[in-house]
């Protein structure tokens, strides 16, 4: 048998939010990419020195991977089936296999370094990229992978490998699907709360590491990054921050414009016209963030010599700093 | 940003073959989905990283030709893994791998565990074993 599933796949920015989007048109509800990420609160920032991949401090632009999901699915009352199958390749497979036949489109974590599909300069061990497998032919699944242009393909073997990809956020074959959806869809009250959260998280974390504090923290960290590393280390650190933040999925600075975006939008659903002129602040905001990238990319050419733009790049983000915060207030106000 | 400042510097970073989706305002103020061959910065950051990487290769190469390392500790970090990330792949205990890469273990290892380690890194167990052809491979890692 070859089920094939007549799911319409459209590129996204962003993994977790594209997957979404396409499920949930599949059951006709047709939300865009910037509205899903805005319902899920999927704007953040994070600066973890302590936390580090091949030794280098994490940066994040969003929250962790998964609470997007979850968060729509409350939000918007969408009852989603998960499973996971710890020790079993072949019955995490077969369990696909079953829903394919029933014809329902099942999303999946998968790990993007085995992925044979995926751009080679991207393809690091990063374990919670989403995909949506829409049919399958012969020993050939039909992937609908939200990062790329088109639908792609997988064989058997590959799909089992990248679905039991190891090390951090392992997928353990994790994979799931709607179940029901809600008769109604309250689309301003999600609006609302998902709007409330993120100004909340943004502005009182109580611990440094997050939200605006997140930002400040870090430009001290990078104002003193010259001092404290050799200039190879310290300007592989200041890199990586940049990388976090144009990384594919984030639709430019950080996911700044993807939730300029997501407030013009918003502005059309609620007639809430503040949202209109606050989302031309966060375009502004955004551009910042690039600035600061630009600042940052100097000092990535010229690494191998000590610079004194670290200054400059740590004075950009204290200003980024007290940009989002002044923006967080009045969004926070302009929905009271 | 404007839809008609997205920068397209290709770099041949992506060969081409891709674009990144960038939220931007067209001339009306509307946000719309633009694309982008590449950035100048962000090609100049990822490439920091693919440098760093390909350092660590080189050297670990350099190792494992002088008889140092075995020849699992090059296609460990041609892989981009470190010993933790290929403990679990393999289902061992951290130390055990590590002992895998001193070569003199490494010659003794069985068969089955060699093939087990060719197959997470997508290669045959004779490819693993066989140093002479690594000290002829460019760096292809790019």
């Amino acid at each position: 048998m070859n089920p094939e599933i007549n799911f319409e796949h459209r590129q996204a920015a962003h993994c977790e939010n594209g997957v979404v989007s396409n499920l949930l048109r599949y059951y006709g509800v047709d939300l865009s990419e910037p509205m899903i990420f805005g319902i899920g609160s999927g704007l953040f920032f994070s600066h973890m020195p302590f936390l580090k991949v091949d030794g280098i401090p994490v940066t994040s632009f969003r929250p962790l991977p998964g609470i997007i999901f979850s968060r729509i699915a409350h939000r918007l009352h969408i009852d989603f089936a998960k499973r996971k199958f710890r020790r079993s390749p072949r019955k995490a497979m077969e369990e696909l296999d079953k829903n394919l036949i029933k014809g329902i489109p099942t999303g999946m974590l998968v790990g993007v370094y085995h992925l044979s599909y995926f751009p080679k300069p991207y393809r690091f061990h990063f374990n919670a990229h989403n995909i949506v497998v829409y049919g399958k032919e012969n020993d050939t699944y039909k992937i609908s992978d939200p990062i790329m242009e088109n639908v792609s393909e997988l064989k058997y073997k590959e799909l089992m490998r990248v679905r039991y990809a190891k090390g951090v956020f392992a997928p353990k074959g994790h994979m799931y699907w709607v179940n029901k959806m809600p008769e109604t869809i309250d689309l301003p009250k999600a609006i609302h709360k998902g709007i409330t959260q993120t100004c909340k998280h943004m502005l009182t974390i109580p611990v440094p590491l997050f939200g605006v504090k997140g930002i400040r923290y870090m430009a001290k960290q990078v104002r003193n990054y010259p001092h404290k590393l050799n200039p190879k280390k310290a300007a592989l650190f200041t890199g990586q921050i940049v990388r976090a933040q144009e990384e594919i999925g984030t639709g430019g600075a950080g996911f700044r414009y993807m939730y300029a975006a997501f407030l013009q939008e918003a502005a059309n659903v609620t007639g809430n016209d503040k949202l209109r002129e606050l989302s031309f602040e966060m375009t502004a905001i955004g551009d910042s963030w690039r600035e600061f990238a630009t600042i940052t990319g100097r000092i990535v050419k010229n690494r191998n010599k000590a610079d004194e733009s670290y200054d400059h790049a740590a004075d950009k983000l204290l200003k980024i700093a007290d940009k989002e915060e002044k923006f967080f207030k009045e969004l926070q106000n302009s929905i009271r | 940003m404007k839809t008609k400042e997205v920068p397209q510097d290709d770099a041949n970073m992506m060969r081409g073959k891709w674009k990144d989706p960038i939220y931007t305002l067209d001339e009306d103020g509307n946000y719309t989905t633009s694309y982008s061959l590449g950035w100048e910065v962000k090609n100049a950051v990822m490439q920091q990283a693919w440098d760093n990487i390909n350092e660590k290769v080189e050297e670990t190469k350099r190792k494992v030709v002088n008889g140092e390392l075995s020849p699992i500790a090059y296609y460990m970090e041609k892989n981009i893994m470190d010993v933790a990330l290929l403990a679990k792949y393999m289902g061992l205990w951290r130390w055990t791998v590590k002992k895998h890469l001193k070569p003199k273990h490494f010659n003794k290892l069985p068969q089955k565990t060699m093939e087990q380690y060719a197959d997470i890194f997508n290669i045959t167990a004779e490819q693993l074993k066989d140093i002479e052809a690594l000290k002829r491979t460019e760096n292809d890692n790019e």
